[in-house]
């Protein structure tokens, strides 16, 4: 659907569904360089089990205009904006990397909007490679190369997708390529800069659901280790076996993750 | 300086899309030989009937042998993902149904495979849909053919059978000016000696029946999406919108699914395995799938090798009194020269005619004589194959279309094997003595 936020023309995946103000809604929230279509299947299965969804794609990115938010605190401050423009009181924030900080930090500040948060790769501090940064400044497709390689697990650099017929890190890359130049950029220095994971982490009063790969190395397992220790009542699954596209590489892992917790 | 992690197109010809099997640790691609596959619950089924869940439901739609063929080629061809079909045919029907139906029209290369022909020029208009053939050389023609309506440019990356180079950035160029998307035959050169889409071409197929599966025992084929094309026309085709419904509006027959909505990357494919394969059936068995996934594996080294031989026998022919000409685009008389130095430095495949100076009993005579050369109407074999495209191939062409398409009377077309190219030569030297002597 489209929406209007902040004088921004905004797209939302909706599951082919019209939304019902009389069902909960879940927000989901992509990384960086990405869009609404890294959560195809986990969104489309709870846009037709009972939910409401809106998978963003953030401004700047996908099919929505303006210019890509500077910072996790204003991808935080935005989420509230996009439910006005739906006309949703509160909603689930299920996010992914980029977009995990975002949903953290949203629900640090914006306590009564947000019911649960899902954090789906997350890392505190996210901090950036400096090649990775200076490529994705030189707007060098080497940087979309570094974040292939470094996103999925050595199993999956060679396939094996759930998805019959796709091919994992070729239909990352042109992805990644539709991202207009700059985009990645801020996207990464949004992560890299945030530096308030914890003390906002601390601040969080609603249920809160981690899920990590076991083989991520663009965010590890240890670096969430902060994290987790932030939110005592935190409810984390590993993924074994899996990379920092965790949706992609183990789509049914991650969905049932999220079904056991929403 | 961090590198990025690549693997080679050597490697990804051993393993893309394939692991050991989960359930029993063969190594090989199991050969998933069953119509259907069991679901854990109801939920489960509805999830997967829906997409909501990824798996396999019946092997129409999709199939795990298939699958792992399917992620290979759009590995190496650089693409997003593939659809294995019954046959190229069969692929390149579905890349067009996906894409327009009646009242659209098509501007494809006139020097194609007969079959592709057969089907554009005689089949295609009972169902409303019409294609102007042009010149592949001739850009402008290209341009002049284009209509209001038309959908789709078309041709081969290496023409059939006179070998005419496609300016794939010129046309494709010319394609995304207009908000079409080109369709690449990629049969005669694989992705072993070129990747269309690193030169702007958007969507590839294969008969996987020649050099993909390499041994002439299988009919397959390889449709595959390079997840470049802008099908909405928001982004850097902006002449593309309002063109492709199939993709961009609402499909009734998958509650509304707006398929670019669905997939950023691979609508097209969405769309073809959604309605083209489940609507149509023109699936790939999983056997042939095994089959093709066996032959891939020694792509490299087998188009290498097509091509050494396929070189020193060229050279050969070249030398002979009774060879009026050879129509190969490594030598500098051909048209495409430049081009194919610039598109093929690997080489120009393993297919390619020439033309007897004699008479067509004399044409008759060599093709008899030759023993180790099989007479049959195939390409892309391990074994060398030889045939006279007038009268079998692009029969059904006219005498102006046969002339148009760059073949006479006396062209006869070669398909290079991997014996060892001596014998070959002593078949054909052998051949074209005893035609010579009528």
């Amino acid at each position: 659907m489209r929406l209007v936020v902040s004088g921004e023309a905004i797209y939302a995946y909706t599951g082919t569904r019209s939304l019902d103000v009389a069902l909960p809604t879940i927000v989901f929230v992509h990384g960086a360089a990405a869009d609404h279509s890294v959560w195809a299947l986990q969104s489309r299965y709870f846009a037709h089990h009972g939910w409401n969804v809106l998978a963003v794609d953030l401004p700047g990115h996908g099919r929505s205009g303006g210019a890509p938010l500077a910072s996790v605190a204003a991808i935080a401050d935005w989420i509230p904006a996009l439910l006005d423009a739906a006309k949703i009181g509160n909603a689930a924030l299920v996010g992914h990397s980029l977009g995990s900080l975002a949903a953290l930090e949203c629900a640090a500040r914006h306590s009564a909007r947000v019911t649960k948060v899902a954090l789906v790769g997350p890392a505190a501090p996210m901090t950036v490679a400096e090649p990775l940064l200076d490529a994705a400044k030189r707007d060098d497709h080497v940087a979309f190369e570094l974040i292939n390689g470094w996103s999925y697990s050595q199993g999956k650099q060679l396939g094996g997708n759930t998805v019959p017929g796709v091919w994992l890190t070729g239909n990352a890359m042109r992805l990644m390529e539709r991202t207009q130049p700059g985009v990645l950029h801020v996207d990464l220095l949004a992560c890299h800069g945030y530096a308030s994971a914890l003390d906002s982490a601390a601040r969080l009063r609603c249920p809160v659901l981690i899920v990590t790969g076991a083989r991520d190395i663009m965010a590890p397992p240890k670096s969430a280790k902060a994290l987790t220790a932030a939110l005592p009542g935190a409810r984390v699954v590993t993924l074994p076996e899996c990379g920092h596209a965790l949706m992609a590489e183990q789509p049914d892992a991650v969905l049932d993750a999220l079904r056991a917790f929403l | 300086m961090i590198k990025p992690r690549t693997t080679h197109f050597d490697t990804l010809s051993l393993h893309a899309g394939a692991r050991p099997d989960p359930a029993t640790g063969a190594r090989a691609t199991p050969i998933y030989q069953t119509a259907s596959f069991a679901f854990p619950d109801s939920d489960h089924a509805a999830a997967l009937f829906n997409m909501e869940r990824a798996g396999h439901v019946y092997s129409r739609i999709s199939n795990p042998t298939c699958a792992v063929l399917e992620e290979r080629i759009a590995a190496l061809e650089g693409g997003v993902g593939a659809i294995a079909t019954a046959s190229g045919q069969a692929a390149l029907h579905l890349a067009i149904v996906t894409l327009l139906g009646a009242g659209a029209h098509i501007v494809a290369s006139r020097a194609l495979y007969g079959g592709s022909h057969n089907l554009l020029d005689y089949t295609l208009p009972r169902f409303g849909v019409a294609t102007t053939f042009v010149d592949p050389r001739d850009v402008d023609a290209w341009r002049a053919a284009i209509r209001p309506e038309t959908r789709l440019l078309f041709g081969e990356t290496l023409g059939n059978p006179g070998l005419d180079v496609l300016d794939i950035p010129r046309v494709a160029d010319l394609a995304h000016e207009h908000g079409l998307p080109l369709l690449v035959d990629s049969t005669f050169t694989t992705p072993y000696l070129m990747q269309p889409f690193a030169h702007g071409a958007d969507l590839v197929f294969h008969s996987a029946t020649k050099f993909l599966s390499g041994h002439g025992v299988v009919i397959g084929g390889l449709l595959v999406d390079s997840g470049s094309f802008d099908w909405d026309g928001n982004g850097k085709y902006a002449a593309a919108r309002g063109k492709f419904p199939t993709l961009t509006e609402p499909y009734a027959g998958f509650h509304d699914m707006v398929f670019t909505e669905e997939s950023t990357t691979a609508a097209f494919l969405l769309r073809a395995r959604r309605e083209g394969i489940r609507d149509f059936g023109a699936c790939m068995s999983p056997f042939t799938a095994f089959q093709i996934l066996q032959g891939i594996e020694t792509l490299p080294l087998r188009m290498a090798r097509h091509v050494e031989n396929t070189r020193k026998i060229v050279a050969f022919l070249a030398g002979e009194p009774l060879v009026a000409s050879v129509g190969y685009p490594e030598l500098p008389e051909h048209p495409d020269h430049a081009l194919a130095q610039r598109l093929l430095p690997r080489g120009c495949g393993a297919v390619f005619s020439f033309n007897l100076a004699g008479t067509r009993a004399q044409g008759r005579r060599f093709i008899e004589t030759l023993r180790i050369f099989s007479h049959l109407a195939n390409v892309g074999d391990a074994k060398s194959l030889v045939i006279h495209p007038a009268s079998t191939t692009h029969f059904r062409m006219s005498a102006d279309d046969l002339r148009k398409a760059g073949i006479a009377e006396g062209t006869i077309r070669l398909s290079v094997g991997l014996e060892n190219p001596d014998d070959l030569i002593e078949d054909l030297s052998r051949a074209l003595h005893a035609a010579g002597k009528i």
